[in-house]
């Protein structure tokens, strides 16, 4: 996902500033700068590449290409692009790294019930 | 401790000078160079720590060098939590630079330890530094290993590879992706030094070179250590907490 999604779920632009707790049952797409809480259950968030985060999220799937600080908690699947800078603990189901992302922190990978969890690149 | 080829600061040197001795003197090989070349080698020291790891689940283990999916898929796959955390690169950042007594640029050791490495004690069952100690500046090393002798269980591993004297000082740095049991790729690790642009990036430079007393001495808290030599000039050392 290198583009913002369109048509569908919430846009955070890169001049937005947001301190809080967001929210949601859409998709959301963050280009701005966050920090506090964001919850999403059955949605996914995107980090865009001029996007920075500063929160704890939980989500389906957490998808990264910008600056990220704080912990995930994606049900399904986390991506970490090149362009990610990540600080922070990550706990999924599966995860996949791009080259040239940079990571500090815990990787707990949670097995599906009878599957084992793969990370990939 | 004296080590041969330690890297000496000039009183009158700016920070910026200092901060680029951590990389070679040709800029030219970095400029327009393609994707880095990966190798793979054999490594005793890493399969001695694969017997470890297959024969529990739930490890804590602690991957030094860059951000590799490689090894993520490796420990997480095994049921282990990995923690990532490249120092070397955290040590370039120019905020840790600061003017001693005499007026030298120095690393400021403590905030380094501050910002960093910052673990409950006794939590890590695996330890994986890679040729981290040949290429971090010579005073962040001592306190490094302390760190991580605090950090690490009593019968932890932790895994080091050490450069023997016949590598000379422009010896290739690598960041290490584990690929099965035994055996790792090796991927040549470029940085851009501070404030500079990434078509800049360089190989950070070999700082010295350990002899085996210098490396008994840097772990002289731990429980045990076991030498590995390999044919590519690097010594494995697998240290027991």
């Amino acid at each position: 996902m290198d583009a913002p999604v369109t048509g569908e779920g919430a846009h955070i632009g890169k001049s937005v500033v947001i301190k809080g707790e967001l929210s949601g049952s859409e998709d959301l797409y963050v280009d701005g700068s966050v920090e506090g809480k964001i919850e999403l259950r059955n949605h996914s968030l995107t980090v865009g590449p001029n996007g920075i985060v500063k929160a704890d999220v939980s989500a389906k799937a957490v998808v990264i290409q910008g600056k990220f600080d704080g912990s995930v908690n994606a049900s399904e699947r986390v991506e970490l692009r090149k362009s990610a800078v990540v600080t922070g603990d990550v706990t999924t189901q599966r995860i996949a790294i791009e080259e040239g992302a940079f990571l500090k922190g815990k990787v707990d990978v949670q097995r599906e019930a009878g599957k084992a969890a793969p990370a990939s690149s | 401790m004296a080590r041969p080829g330690a890297l000496v600061t000039c009183s009158m040197a700016s920070v910026s000078d200092n901060v680029m001795k951590f990389f070679r003197s040709s800029s030219n090989q970095a400029a327009g160079s393609s994707v880095p070349q990966k190798l793979t080698r054999r490594s005793s020291g890493m399969g001695e720590v694969s017997r470890l790891l297959n024969s529990q689940e739930g490890l804590c283990v602690l991957d030094m060098g860059s951000t590799s999916a490689n090894n993520i898929r490796f420990f997480t796959g095994k049921g282990h939590k990995n923690y990532s955390e490249d120092l070397l690169r955290s040590s370039l950042d120019p905020a840790l630079r600061i003017q001693d007594a005499a007026g030298n640029s120095v690393l400021d050791s403590k905030k380094f330890l501050d910002e960093n490495l910052k673990y409950a004690n006794a939590h890590f069952d695996v330890v994986l530094c890679w040729n981290l100690p040949d290429y971090m500046e010579e005073s962040l090393v001592k306190p490094t290993i302390d760190r991580l002798w605090s950090v690490m269980k009593p019968g932890g591993y932790l895994l080091a590879f050490f450069h023997t004297r016949e590598a000379g000082p422009d010896s290739t740095c690598y960041r290490y992706h584990v690929t099965g049991t035994d055996m790792l790729e090796m991927q040549e690790v470029k940085f851009a030094p501070p404030g500079r642009p990434a078509s800049e990036k360089q190989s950070p430079r070999l700082q010295r070179v350990f002899n085996n007393r210098h490396i008994e001495n840097l772990f002289r808290d731990f429980a045990s250590i076991k030498f590995f030599l390999a044919r590519d000039a690097i010594r494995e050392v697998l240290v027991v907490r």
